[in-house]
């Protein structure tokens, strides 16, 4: 979707502050939402592309206007109602339905260590042949999905080269949305500079995205 | 569903707020950005709630949030570094094959399961970002800073990294080539810093003391030993 997180390019952002000796977390609060994602997430019911995606969906003033974990809790909680983990009621009165089945978690504590430990890796080991080589001339395609791609907005239709074949992973396109998850090559691209932002730029600089097979055509 | 995404969490914030009386001193700034009061209170209301249904355990929560404030940060990429500069082999190995590497060290996991190491030379800087969301290599670097996951570092760097870079008070010369990675797939990115001069003698411990987060991000280089100590 063409929304206000594919920023790549944009103007008017302001200056970027750093702050010294920055917290992991600012507020205890921060570090439950990160902990409560990850939690949630052990049931697979979503997958990374699903809660990336529900993220872009928070309303693009709200999504500006808020911190990175506000983001997260508000994409979360409506993707907690959406899997139907809670009902809008149950947040209502802060209690589970009467009745409700009591279960257990999905993620302990030692599979949280393991979580961290192995992470979860999206490249699938299957026999899928890449379209493209290294050193090949492409162009990123000019699309725009109403649903998620992580093909951005200022990459589409500009020619690059084949940097190099990372290998066959998960296509997010399909699999934020529950259409599986056609593995296919990610490449690294690298788009000159000039070629995307124009002759005002740098003639040795460059930007490098990883793009699928199904982000690119021959050129 | 008839409730809206605003329904839904002002009713979540009206229960919440209900229970407990709101703290204001936890309303603060973050780069332009109010945070609601109630936000604390609200995520501590959900909590219980998943909690109560036998959803999640609080212990696995704290174990989460104990190994990303305290057990995986950028110490663990600057040993990485570290490791690269003082041995020739160890560094041809992490930059052709950068997850085996890093497991050597006993790195590796979440939101670093395929990583690239990518290396500054004197002809070459490089600087990750992530435009689209805020992806980051959680287990070199841990979890990321603000300004990593902000609107300006997210807009601009891949549109005017010079000038991004020059705000964190790194000038480069027009000649050096400025490699940009945006980390729209699932690699996660590594920047190995080019060696400060005058380190000949140190060890791969006092190496590893002189390397920033920022500078494995590309937004910095590694100051020499009598700048770089006090960092």
């Amino acid at each position: 979707m063409n929304g206000v997180h594919d920023m790549g390019g944009m103007h008017g952002m302001g200056p970027v502050q750093e702050e010294k000796n920055e917290p992991v977390f600012h507020e205890p609060w921060e570090g439950r939402v990160f902990a409560l994602r990850r939690a949630m997430g052990a049931w697979g019911k979503w997958n990374i592309d699903v809660s990336r995606h529900e993220v872009e969906l928070v309303p693009p003033a709200d999504y500006l206007r808020m911190s990175y974990y506000e983001r997260q809790f508000e994409a979360f909680i409506v993707l907690l109602a959406k899997r139907g983990f809670i009902t809008p009621a149950e947040v209502e009165v802060g209690k589970p339905a009467p009745g409700s089945p009591v279960t257990i978690p999905a993620l302990t504590t030692q599979k949280a260590a393991t979580l961290i430990a192995k992470g979860v890796p999206t490249s699938r080991d299957v026999p899928v042949s890449p379209r493209f080589q290294s050193g090949q001339r492409v162009r990123a395609r000019n699309i725009n999905p109403v649903g998620h791609t992580r093909l951005p907005r200022y990459a589409r239709g500009k020619l690059g080269i084949v940097d190099r074949d990372h290998g066959v992973f998960v296509f997010p396109d399909t699999n934020a949305h529950y259409l599986g998850e056609q593995p296919q090559h990610v490449y690294s691209v690298r788009f000159a500079a000039r070629e995307l932002w124009g002759e005002q730029t740098n003639s040795h600089d460059s930007v490098y995205l990883d793009m699928w097979d199904e982000y690119l055509d021959p050129a | 569903m008839t409730t809206t995404r605003r329904n839904f969490l002002t009713a979540a914030a009206a229960t919440a707020g209900a229970a407990m009386t709101p703290d204001l001193n936890h309303a603060h700034q973050h780069e332009h950005q109010a945070v609601p009061s109630d936000l604390a209170l609200r995520v501590k209301a959900l909590e219980s709630l998943l909690v109560e249904k036998g959803l999640v355990d609080r212990a696995a929560l704290d174990t989460l949030i104990d190994a990303y404030e305290h057990k995986i940060g950028p110490r663990n990429g600057a040993r990485v570094v570290a490791r690269a500069w003082a041995d020739p082999a160890y560094k041809q190995r992490l930059l052709t094959n950068a997850d085996a590497a890093i497991a050597e060290l006993g790195y590796g996991g979440m939101q670093g399961e395929h990583m690239v190491v990518v290396e500054n030379t004197p002809k070459v800087h490089n600087m990750i970002v992530c435009t689209l969301c805020s992806c980051y290599p959680w287990p070199v670097l841990g979890l990321p800073p603000v300004w990593y996951k902000s609107a300006p570092y997210r807009s601009r760097s891949v549109i005017d990294p010079r000038g991004v870079l020059r705000e964190f008070g790194l000038e480069l010369p027009a000649d050096v080539e400025v490699r940009v990675w945006d980390s729209t797939a699932e690699l996660r990115y590594l920047v190995l810093p080019e060696r400060p001069a005058g380190t000949v003698q140190l060890s791969e411990d006092q190496l590893a003391a002189l390397v920033t987060r920022d500078s494995m991000v590309g937004v910095a280089n590694v100051a020499p030993p009598q700048a770089g100590l006090s960092a």
